[in-house]
């Protein structure tokens, strides 16, 4: 069966490792935090200006002051840190940030990512996405892996305008985890219960089957 | 020299139509809100607006583009503002958007004698067109230049007489750089306290970088968005 929103974040907090500091983007990667693996410690920064982000304030404790990049209120954890945002993308493009989680509209086999502009729609801006996807070592999309009209957003080119190039390592959808190498996906896993030619159906891109496809331990 | 003034309109005066500012803050979040109603107030039009947002319709700068202050803005993410929306649409208003992370570094080598710099951040994407593009340790980057302002105008939490800054929590975000990259900056406080107040240890912008400062008279601020979590 497909994942949900919740079964794709806890299937990319599987990609977490110790001491490692994380910028999560708005949308399913904001849900990752949520299911840090046991006994793990990880430092979730936030380009607005805070590393050690913690769980939403309880009911009349919120501060105006302290936000996320969504701007929603937060708390922070004990050892967190504020700064500006100058420092907070030198964090970001020095490569001092370990992992990026973001969402898209479309990944290409090339690793290329489009999410940020729909032409002819209203554009709202890049904000800290070009940042992030032009630096970050490690960087996972989640998504879904066809868009609202059914059509895949698995693709061999992006259609819309790009936030990067050949940036994108790593694919979770609520079908599949794609890793992206050689100018091509290469199925690593599939949902539970999902069959391997739904996912080929599915896919636009050019993609890589191998003989066995372990489904995801959630 | 004295760079306290008592009245936001005293510190805002020079602020001219057609000048470009910058504003610090991130959403609604540590935005010089007293000063954004003085220039309601003022009428100041054909501004050129440098602010990472563009405010909501009825608070921070959507004020100012409710009654089409602004020609030009320059931010990186403005998407919380209809009538932004419209006036962009319409070829009213002016849009430049720029990545987070350059807009603040265009910002802080503005304000530190840096003339321009190479980032990856935006190769390959419309944001490099007309750009130039070099290769260092094998990857490309484009020039990205610095940004001025005429005022730069900032909020933080604390400061003194001298001009020193303290921010609180995120509503630090853009402010100190802004703050180095005003020819006037003006800085508006929550606390305005006596030289020698606070302590020079953790000062986060030193005075040198303000020209005025003033005590606001009333912070709304405004939560943008409000998130709570149940009480177990």
């Amino acid at each position: 069966m497909a994942l949900d929103k919740i079964g794709i974040a806890k299937r990319i907090a599987q990609e977490l490792q110790d001491g490692w500091y994380v910028n999560l983007g708005i949308g399913i990667p904001t849900l990752v935090a949520n299911y840090v693996p046991e006994g793990m410690t990880v430092e979730f920064q936030s380009e607005n200006g805070v590393l050690g982000m913690g769980p939403f304030p309880f009911e009349g404790e919120e501060d105006a002051d302290l936000i996320n990049a969504g701007k929603q209120t937060i708390t922070v954890n004990p050892g967190a840190a504020f700064f500006d945002s100058a420092t907070s993308f030198a964090m970001i493009r020095g490569q001092h940030v370990q992992l990026t989680v973001l969402g898209a509209m479309e990944v290409s086999q090339h690793g290329d990512i489009a999410n940020w502009k729909i032409p002819g729609k209203m554009v709202k801006g890049m904000g800290g996405a070009m940042d992030l996807v032009a630096s970050a070592e490690n960087i996972i999309v989640a998504m879904m892996h066809s868009n609202k009209a059914g059509e895949s957003k698995i693709l061999p080119a992006c259609t819309l305008p790009l936030t990067g190039v050949g940036c994108v390592k790593k694919v979770v959808t609520e079908l599949a985890v794609l890793e992206i190498k050689n100018g091509a996906f290469h199925l690593i896993e599939r949902a539970p219960g999902v069959p391997v030619e739904e996912i080929i159906a599915k896919t636009a891109g050019n993609l890589v089957v191998p003989e066995f496809v372990p489904e995801m331990v959630l | 020299m004295n760079k306290v003034v008592d009245h936001v309109s005293e510190a805002l005066t020079g602020i001219e139509d057609g000048m470009t500012i910058m504003l610090g803050g991130f959403g609604l979040c540590g935005i010089p809100e007293n000063s954004i109603k003085e220039l309601v107030k003022m009428g100041t039009k054909n501004l050129t607006c440098i602010s990472n947002n563009a405010g909501v319709d009825d608070f921070g700068l959507g004020l100012l583009l409710q009654r089409k202050q602004i020609k030009k803005m320059i931010s990186s993410y403005v998407g919380e503002n209809e009538e932004f929306e419209r006036q962009m649409l319409s070829g009213e208003l002016e849009v430049d958007l720029i990545p987070q992370g350059s807009l603040a570094e265009r910002c802080r080598a503005g304000g530190a004698g840096i003339p321009a710099f190479f980032t990856p951040a935006g190769y390959g994407t419309e944001v490099a067109e007309g750009k130039e593009v070099r290769v260092f340790n094998g990857k490309p980057h484009i020039l990205e230049s610095a940004l001025t302002a005429d005022f730069a105008i900032v909020k933080a939490w604390k400061g003194d007489t001298e001009g020193n800054l303290v921010f609180k929590a995120t509503a630090m975000n853009f402010n100190p750089m802004m703050a180095m990259a005003g020819k006037i900056t003006i800085a508006e406080v929550e606390e305005l306290v006596p030289a020698g107040s606070l302590d020079p240890n953790f000062i986060h912008t030193p005075g040198i970088f303000v020209q005025r400062i003033f005590k606001g008279a009333v912070f709304e601020k405004r939560i943008e968005q409000r998130t709570v979590r149940k009480r177990a």
